[in-house]
């Protein structure tokens, strides 16, 4: 790989003709990124006979200013500036044809406060490049600059807790179940059941938005009838997710008020509405205090595979700016695709209010957050009250868990089963608490929680050996040997 | 079925020992948090204000202190419910990070949920307490 930059510049950079992209000033190998570019990181796998440094040039071309051949209105414009610059390009480790190509951006190429425009630059064009048989967008740094001209998070984790009144163990919440085919009437039989046994919340699923089965309108009333009876029952403050996902932006913000009206504490939509309605939804929460779920329906389409897409990594981070308060982002020991460091890369992402580079979680670049509000990440899918001792350790205590399947199918009801899990939940955070090992104590912990609780008895017996253990294809690639999934 | 209320972080549990309730004081002070005492006749779950035994214990260390003021607080208020929680200043937090039930009436009358129906099958709710329904000091002892 010949990796010396070969610019051509003066009279000859513009006539007309095709030039190669890293002689057009898209690879500058001695380029040092400054503290307000965007930064990218690509995992380029170039065809076959293609120079991996002419295949990232291109991308770095094609995510910018260029097109296929010179053209001489570049020299009305201060083009350098505009040119997105390759400034590194390795092989990736363990990965033959594969290679990670760093990309610095120019501030001025972006529209403030806009994922929409963020991303037709980075991503709009150049994954159906030909030269490139495979493209990934792997990380993003997103300057200071930037960062501060979004809203980010609505309501942000600590003040979900305030006003939840919720302290000190992660929150509990179950996805109803069937997800298709309940009436309105019976489906907030399930919300009840499982808010008035322990739950703080439930969930529609992300295909619930206004079927023949149940109209939307049906839904919201009898659930806003559960969760109030719930709360009454319990004196706790209880929530449902009512799904907003509609068909336009007008049906969204109709049934998001409907939902205010009603006093619901909380909305959802699904990551399929796009970029911008996500945005918009996020500023109608704003001015209505509502706390923002967003549900990643269809990102295992360009987020699971090694090579191609983009990585989930960068979702999440653009959730954080766009403005949501909880995001999906893996259960590392449930049913859905997640290695373990990869996982804990997105929570990172999620909660903290400075990433460091660490390259073992997949995280490239330094992040600095600033004043963004956290999000609240949710853990769903195949998870059960006896993996509580697990779940802790690996997620921490920032995180909705929900047990769907682990509420609802329950053997002695739906009561019964949320109630085994807050029961599960509650007795490892104090064992936790104590100052107990509790990856090393936790089946024990358990076992003495269920000695007063039979449905938590029942739950251990039931789902005792249920595990997931498939290996991830979405991994690090800096670490020694690929994570297993536990 | 007798009603139990159920906010704070250990409230599905059996009510904690001054054993267990020590331990997780000393948690709190180890992380540098500090440990406030509040009691309330009214467990309204959006009550968010219930009084304050003294300050939060900004500059106690040691579990014991805050056990010893929890113990006069029950001589007092032993009828009511009391909780301890748990405040942390650092940045980007500036808030509770525990909050737990230490102390119960003997009796929890709960709630009743009030309807108010409007047009188009659109509902009103209200959460009262029953133990509200009496002046402020008459609610639960004698005092």
């Amino acid at each position: 790989m010949d990796t010396g930059a070969e610019t051509v510049t003066g009279k000859d950079r513009y006539k007309a003709g095709v030039l190669e992209y890293r002689k057009m000033g898209y690879w500058v190998p001695d380029y040092e990124p400054k503290d307000t570019d965007m930064l990218a990181l690509f995992r380029v796998t170039p065809q076959e006979g293609v120079d991996p440094i002419e295949a990232a040039a291109a991308v770095a071309g094609e995510s910018s200013t260029a097109t296929w051949t010179v053209v001489w209105t570049d020299r009305l414009t201060a083009a350098e500036k505009y040119r997105a610059k390759c400034y590194r390009v390795d092989p990736v480790p363990n990965a033959p044809g594969q290679y990670f190509a760093y990309i610095a951006y120019d501030l001025d190429l972006f529209e403030p406060g806009s994922i929409a425009n963020l991303t037709a630059s980075i991503i709009g064009n150049v994954f159906g490049f030909k030269p490139v048989r495979a493209l990934r967008l792997e990380d993003m740094r997103i300057p200071v600059g930037y960062v501060k001209t979004f809203d980010g998070p609505p309501t942000g984790i600590v003040v979900e807790r305030e006003r939840l009144d919720k302290f000190g163990r992660p929150l509990l919440g179950a996805t109803v179940k069937p997800k298709l085919g309940l009436s309105g009437r019976n489906y907030g039989r399930v919300v009840y059941e499982a808010l008035k046994g322990g739950l703080d919340f439930t969930k529609d699923d992300e295909n619930i938005n206004s079927q023949p089965f149940m109209h939307w309108r049906d839904r919201f009333l009898y659930c806003m009838e559960a969760v109030n009876r719930a709360q009454a029952a319990t004196g706790e403050i209880k929530g449902t997710y009512l799904n907003v996902t509609a068909a336009t932006m007008e049906d969204m913000y109709e049934r998001a008020e409907f939902a205010k009206e009603l006093g619901s504490t909380i909305i959802m939509i699904d990551l399929v509405i796009g970029y911008t309605a996500i945005q918009s939804m996020s500023k109608w929460a704003r001015k209505n205090d509502m706390i923002l779920h967003l549900h990643r329906a269809g990102h295992s389409t360009y987020t699971r595979q090694k090579t191609h897409g983009v990585s989930f990594r960068v979702i999440a981070k653009w959730m954080r700016l766009a403005g949501v308060d909880h995001i999906h982002a893996g259960t590392i020991v449930g049913k859905l695709e997640g290695d373990p460091a990869a996982t804990k890369g997105y929570y990172d992402i999620c909660r903290e209010r400075y990433n460091a580079q660490n390259l073992e979680r997949g995280l490239f670049f330094d992040q600095d957050w600033v004043s963004t509000l956290p999000v609240m990440p949710v853990a769903s899918g195949g998870i059960h009250a006896g993996q509580m001792h697990q779940l802790i350790h690996l997620l921490g205590e920032d995180v909705v868990l929900q047990f769907g399947g682990g509420t609802i199918g329950h053997p002695m009801g739906i009561a019964a089963g949320a109630e085994a899990n807050r029961i599960a939940l509650e007795a490892m955070i104090l064992a936790r608490n104590e100052g107990k090992d509790i990856m090393e104590e936790g089946p024990e912990i358990l076992r003495a929680a269920a000695r007063h609780s039979t449905p938590l008895k029942a739950a251990l017996d039931v789902w005792k050996d249920v595990t997931f253990d498939y290996a991830s294809t979405d991994t690090p690639d800096f670490v020694p040997t690929a994570t297993p999934s536990f | 079925m007798p009603m139990r209320l159920t906010q704070g972080t250990f409230s599905f549990l059996p009510d904690l020992t001054d054993e267990q309730i020590t331990a997780q004081v000393q948690y709190c002070l180890d992380q540098g948090w500090a440990v406030n005492i509040e009691f309330t006749d009214e467990p309204h779950p959006r009550n968010t204000y219930w009084e304050m035994w003294g300050h939060p214990m900004f500059d106690v260390a040691d579990a014991a202190g805050v056990m010893l003021e929890l113990a006069e607080c029950r001589k007092v208020y032993g009828d009511r419910y009391i909780r301890l929680s748990a405040f942390d200043a650092s940045p980007g937090w500036e808030s509770m990070r525990l909050s737990f039930i230490v102390n119960r009436p003997a009796h929890e009358p709960g709630f009743r949920l009030e309807r108010q129906e409007m047009a188009g099958r659109m509902m009103r709710y209200s959460t009262r307490s029953y133990a509200a329904e009496k002046p402020a000091g008459e609610r639960y002892g004698d005092d």
